[in-house]
């Protein structure tokens, strides 16, 4: 496999755009990541596309040529890839593997969701659409209800409280309030947090990702051809995808994620980097849970420890590992489909240096974690400064 | 799809949801529980009851009332009666 290099990042902002289509959004993302690398659309070989649930949201299939041929690609593969919230995640694993096998040498990899259209219940019921419908769907299960029940077996078996939920959602706000591109660039107490109207008791509104349209692209080349392009590429140093059961009730402790618990030791592994030595992490907070039980599967603290870490300021910006620097889904937004690609663009931006009133002072090493559903996809991605 | 189960059950975790899907946005808010039933599976499922003390927790367990539409009902165990209630409310010594 050769190296992979990112030599270009763009993202739209984040947020509530009720004159803006889906494909205006990819195309804007996917312009804004092309002329971060000094290229043309012409010399594209191949795109992939991340998107969840385009044709529930908005009505229109076929989106990757539909996006494709608007961003100014022509006559190259290009192709959707769908894995929930993972989506976009996915679409980067496909595209970094094809260039890794020396299949092409520049590739566009992307993702894209237009979600404010349609109203609350009907965007919780296509998110639903992400877990098992002939089960837990069935019943009544909801994404905000799957991760309350997480998040009521990991207070019930590690203590976690809903102060250091809340921790996380305080922290995120305080993050995306420095981001320029943030859904909701607001500064959010404890005592509000903790006072949210609740969504799926123990979790508030205040514990929830929001409703955002946005899209993200990066572009990716063998390393060797990087500085033809930039000086200021960002080496991969791995991606791993894996997968499990998509019914939570299938999981006989549903605490831990073991797609996450894989991705990341196959990740660590082909990195030759160990978690002590990430210096930054996007991790997927769709639920302030989510944050908690990833800090723990990805190795920066032991099972059961996230809650109190976050609480005490572990994962703040100032802290020993900053964690969802950009805000994170909570703040920054959660266009599902943009988000994995989106994660990958701020650990970049970190990691170059470009952060502005975000920057972290340790920014070598860097990883981004995209997850799907309750936890049956997941892809962790480790980058580091050229 | 699980097998229709008609054991009763232990809960392993649950959940109030204020925020319901479209279509179950007539039952809101609802009980949502993953079960461990005496038969041995595992099963997410609705809990019946609307009032605080039908509300179940972990560990609590549960009866089967029904299933419906591939979707099994439980409903907490030994609620206390109303008429066990005023049983146990202390009597004035006279």
């Amino acid at each position: 496999m050769r190296p992979v290099a990112i030599i270009g990042i763009g993202k739209t902002a984040f947020g509530a755009f009720p004159d803006r289509d889906l494909r205006s959004l990819a195309v804007e993302a996917v312009g804004h990541a092309l002329t971060d690398a000094n290229l043309p659309a012409a010399s594209v070989e191949a795109f992939y596309l991340g998107n969840f649930a385009g044709p529930s949201f908005v009505g229109q299939n076929h989106l990757a040529p539909y996006i494709g041929t608007a961003a100014g690609f022509t006559g190259i593969p290009c192709t959707r890839f769908e894995d929930a919230c993972a989506s976009s995640g996915s679409a980067f694993f496909h595209a970094w593997q094809s260039v890794a096998a020396g299949v092409y040498d520049i590739v566009v990899a992307a993702g894209v969701e237009k979600m404010t259209s349609q109203s609350t219940p009907r965007v919780t019921e296509i998110l639903a659409g992400a877990g098992d419908m002939s089960g837990e769907g069935r019943a009544g299960a909801t994404f905000p209800a799957l991760f309350a029940m997480i998040a009521r077996r990991h207070m019930h078996q590690y203590g976690t409280t809903r102060e250091h939920l809340a921790a996380v959602a305080v922290k995120n706000h305080s993050n995306g309030a420095k981001n320029p591109l943030a859904h909701m660039r607001k500064v959010v107490t404890l005592d509000q947090a903790l006072a949210g109207k609740p969504i799926a008791e123990p979790l508030t509104v205040y514990d929830c990702s929001l409703i955002s349209d946005g899209a993200a692209a990066v572009v990716i080349v063998p390393a060797y051809r990087a500085p033809r392009y930039t000086s200021r590429s960002v080496r991969v140093c791995s991606v791993a995808q894996t997968s499990d059961y998509v019914a939570l009730d299938s999981k006989k402790d549903i605490t831990c994620f073991p797609a996450v618990q894989s991705a990341g030791q196959k990740a660590y592994q082909a990195a030759a980097v160990s978690p002590k030595e990430i210096q930054l992490a996007e991790l997927h907070d769709c639920f302030t849970i989510a944050e908690i039980v990833a800090s723990e599967d990805l190795g920066f603290v032991p099972k059961g420890q996230g809650g109190p870490w976050a609480a005490a300021g572990c994962s703040a910006l100032n802290g020993s590992l900053p964690i969802n620097t950009s805000g994170g889904l909570k703040s920054k937004g959660h266009p599902v489909g943009a988000t994995g690609v989106g994660q990958i663009c701020d650990v970049v931006m970190q990691l170059r240096g470009d952060a502005g009133e975000r920057q972290v002072a340790r920014h070598q090493v860097g990883l981004a974690q995209n997850l799907g559903g309750s936890g049956a996809t997941c892809v962790v991605t480790i980058l580091k400064a050229a | 799809m699980p097998a229709p189960d008609s054991s009763d059950a232990t809960v392993y975790t649950e959940t109030i949801v204020h925020s319901p899907p479209e279509q179950y946005a007539a039952d809101a808010p609802y009980q949502l529980a993953i079960v461990d039933t005496d038969d041995g599976a595992r099963l997410t499922v609705r809990i019946l009851g609307k009032e605080p003390h039908e509300r179940a927790h972990i560990g609590d367990r549960l009866s089967f009332v029904e299933e419906r539409d591939g979707v099994s009902y439980y409903r907490k165990s030994a609620l206390p009666s109303p008429a066990e209630e005023f049983s146990e409310t202390p009597r004035p010594l006279v």
